[in-house]
């Protein structure tokens, strides 16, 4: 292998992208023009350490399914020929800030766009370098799926894990590992297998439900989309097959409803003049008029009256049901206090309200997380002062091993914190309810984001209950 | 072994009645940013120029609101040489919505010697001061913009709420992480954050809402007969900003705009679509991405919106 940034690129065609329930090949161009009624909205991260090929297999998801247009590919083309390589090096569709082309390292999340017959991707580009934890984090944060790869010669390193860590602690509740190279390793099954278990074994430790691994090579697209005839024995789905496949979302009607009042919407118009509701996203579960909520921290309880959301013509229509994630409005039977920073949440399984919260944070910022910090915590649309209480321990998330933070947590450190609240929080186990569970330390000083932080189950913030 | 299938069957299909189309996720993602920006901040402001993005973000932010008012100003940077029916359709939102319009005008520089005219005639790279001017006369502290990270490498990381300070410079080290939907807007006194509510979406998606909500646009964004010259392997409208050159012929074509910004840099496609099916099908089947097909100045060098966007540029 003499050409490894040789990338072939074809004269661009129309890939028949196949689907998994359906034997006709569906073009992109069939797609954009005659959209399924819902078409799917998939958000994942990659993950890969440096030189795994994670910007040439991003890139040839890009290619391959059409999402990279004449101009770009052009401007690559036009790159790759003044670096003397013989065609277009894909990797250079995806790596975005002058620093990062003349170092040729990614320092930063991308966000990536590319749609199918059966859905939407947005997919956060993380960097893969050790001290890039921050950035994994960000991406994961609002992933439903992580992307891992590993370079089939090498196999699960020490990054591997890291990534497989950070997985699990945002809850990432799917992982597809691309197999890559699989070119350079003569597309062995053993090697693969080998792989392929060792990776399972991580992962299960991390609390991942769902692997899918394939073995692929991003540099000649075998795999990636189009099915390769290298392997055989691989019989498995090519990774956008298996993208296009994986369930998405969290069945709202098996959580428990929250949403974060962000905005009290009070026209005191001639028309509505008396009009009184509370606008946010559900961050969980569905909601109907007539439900029994609480709102919290406060504690008050009352129905739910209505659910309104604006048409296209800017009426307001009511609605029968809402759920997660959707953005609506909704007005209460009783006339009780509720503000920004209020959470609305299903009076039979309410959150915990407390002013002692455990959790597990990830450090962002340059300024390390010391104990008797004074910062700002935010969890949903609330933010209150806080004082760091306690740095429990700090996570060692290549081996998970536990030491002791005497000097805090300085940036890309993960580790367990326990923090006194000035005001009540309402907030969850992060394992169980995502957006309810998650929260920021800020500085107070200068407003930047220090930490992001997972709350524990609340039988950890024992005793702290209302 | 064979693993190729690790697959559990803890992951399980969403119910169809709770399943969402990805236009309403980015519909409801868009509504939270905005309502987000209402309850953080005390001036937010949205850039509105009667193109596209800018028409669908107001279209956003009144849903956000509905049945109250839009909580927010509109400003708009008029380069001087902006369509007249564009500034017409923006003329007739202000009217029918009853929101506040502040225009900064590029012209009012050039004309007391704050701005220089380029060699080139054009005037985008020109909107940086007055819109500064204007967010800081009017201590706006939210500026709505459109941008979408697919337009552009440079925008591909750009946060949904990025801080600015007070020269409008963006600097890329400065910029927050942005988790979950926690969007951290603090900011000192005299710096600003700008916020992009379809920072998620694509072209196409910006198209099939347009087509969805029934949203009307200015007329140029179809297919219609128009005087223009090529330049660039674009085609340009004639006009007071300076075109054509000697040597550049005028003629009769059949065109449609995808963008619309100052006419001496914004190009026109042939196109023969007449409506926003139309428009769907053309971008389809489209090979040039919105940016490399109209706009001039962002051909200037590989980094050219990067560089624009440290001097405060939208
Ligand atoms: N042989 C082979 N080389 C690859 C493959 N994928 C990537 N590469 C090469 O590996 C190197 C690193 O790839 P790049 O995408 O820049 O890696 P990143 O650092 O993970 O983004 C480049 O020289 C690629 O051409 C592959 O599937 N097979």
């Amino acid at each position: 292998m003499t050409t490894t940034h040789a990338i072939t690129t074809p004269a661009i065609t129309t890939p028949a992208i196949t689907t998994h329930d359906s034997e006709a090949p569906v073009t992109v161009a069939d797609e954009l023009l005659a959209p399924p009624r819902r078409h799917e909205l998939l958000r994942l991260a990659t993950a890969g350490s440096v030189d795994d090929g994670k910007s040439t297999l991003v890139g040839r998801l890009l290619y391959d399914t059409k999402s990279v247009l004449a101009d770009q590919l052009d401007a690559v083309e036009r790159v790759s020929r003044e670096r003397g390589l013989d065609a277009a090096d894909l990797a250079l569709l995806t790596d975005g800030l002058r620093a990062e082309r003349e170092q040729g390292i990614t320092i930063d999340v991308a966000y990536r766009y590319f749609s199918t017959a059966t859905r939407s991707y947005v997919l956060a580009d993380t960097p893969g370098h050790v001290q890039y934890t921050r950035n994994m984090v960000t991406g994961a944060s609002t992933a439903e799926l992580a992307l891992i790869l590993i370079d089939a010669r090498h196999g699960v390193v020490e990054q591997t894990r890291r990534h497989l860590a950070v997985t699990g602690l945002l809850g990432v509740r799917h992982v597809a590992v691309a197999v890559n190279k699989m070119d350079l390793v003569d597309w062995s099954q053993q090697r693969f297998d080998d792989i392929v278990a060792e990776f399972a074994r991580h992962a299960t430790r991390f609390g991942i439900e769902d692997v899918v691994a394939v073995p692929v090579s991003a540099l000649f697209g075998d795999n990636v989309v189009d099915r390769s005839d290298r392997a055989a024995w691989y019989t498995g789905p090519t990774l956008l097959e298996h993208l296009e496949a994986v369930p998405v979302g969290t069945d709202p009607s098996a959580q428990p409803l929250r949403m974060p009042v962000q905005f009290v919407i009070r026209p005191q118009s001639a028309q509505h003049p008396d009009y009184r509701g509370y606008a946010g996203r559900l961050a969980s579960g569905v909601v109907r008029p007539g439900d029994e909520v609480v709102v919290l921290p406060g504690g008050g309880r009352t129905t739910i009256a209505g659910i309104d959301r604006a048409r296209a013509d800017g009426s307001v229509e009511s609605l029968d049901v809402a759920f997660a994630p959707q953005s609506v409005v909704l007005r209460l039977t009783d006339d009780i206090d509720v503000s920004r920073g209020d959470l609305i949440a299903a009076a039979d399984e309410p959150s915990l309200t407390t002013r002692d919260l455990s959790g597990t944070v990830a450090v962002l910022s340059e300024r390390p997380l010391r104990q008797r910090d004074r910062v700002l915590l935010r969890v949903g649309t609330r933010t209150v002062r806080a004082l760091v209480d306690d740095i429990v321990d700090q996570l060692d998330i290549a081996t998970m091993e536990q030491r002791t933070a005497p000097d805090g947590l300085a940036l890309n450190a993960i580790g367990r914190v326990r923090i006194r609240l000035a005001d009540d929080i309402a907030v969850d186990d992060y394992r169980a309810l995502r957006r309810t569970g998650a929260f920021l330390l800020i500085d107070e000083a200068d407003g930047s984001t220090l930490a992001a932080g997972m709350a524990d189950a609340p039988d950890r913030n024992a005793g702290e209950g209302i | 072994m064979r693993v190729a299938h690790m697959t559990t069957t803890a992951a399980r299909a969403l119910p169809d009645e709770y399943t969402l189309d990805h236009l309403d996720h980015l519909e409801s993602e868009a509504i939270h940013i905005f309502r987000e920006v209402a309850g953080e901040f005390e001036r937010p402001v949205i850039l509105f120029s009667g193109g596209k993005d800018s028409v669908v973000m107001v279209h956003l932010a009144l849903k956000a609101f509905a049945p109250a008012a839009l909580p927010f100003t509109l400003l708009h940077v008029d380069t001087g040489h902006n369509f007249p029916e564009v500034l017409d359709y923006r003329d007739a939102t202000v009217d029918r919505l009853g929101v506040r319009l502040v225009v900064a005008h590029v012209q009012d520089y050039i004309d007391d010697g704050r701005l220089r005219e380029r060699p080139d005639g054009t005037r985008n790279p020109l909107q940086t001061v007055p819109l500064l001017d204007a967010i800081e006369a009017g201590k706006f502290d939210a500026v709505f913009g459109g941008g979408r990270r697919d337009e552009e490498k440079a925008r591909a990381k750009e946060r949904v709420f990025s801080l600015r300070d007070s020269f409008g410079a963006w600097d890329p080290r400065r910029q927050r992480p942005e988790l979950w939907d926690l969007y951290n807007g603090k900011h000192a006194p005299g710096e600003h954050v700008r916020v992009f509510p379809l920072s998620n979406w694509t072209e196409l998606d910006v198209w099939r809402y347009i087509e969805r909500e029934e949203i009307a646009l200015p007329d140029l964004y179809y297919a219609h007969e128009r005087e223009v010259f090529g330049r660039d392997g674009m085609w340009l409208a004639p006009g007071e900003w300076g075109g054509p050159k000697t040597g550049e012929e005028v003629q009769t074509r059949t065109v449609r705009y995808r963008t619309v910004g100052d006419m001496s840099c914004t190009g026109a496609v042939d196109s023969d679509a007449t409506d926003v099916a139309g428009v769907i099908i053309e971008l389809a089947a489209s090979r040039l991405t919105e940016r490399g097909a109209t706009r001039a100045d962002d051909r200037m060098s590989e980094a050219a919106m990067e560089d624009r966007k440290k001097q405060g540029y939208f």
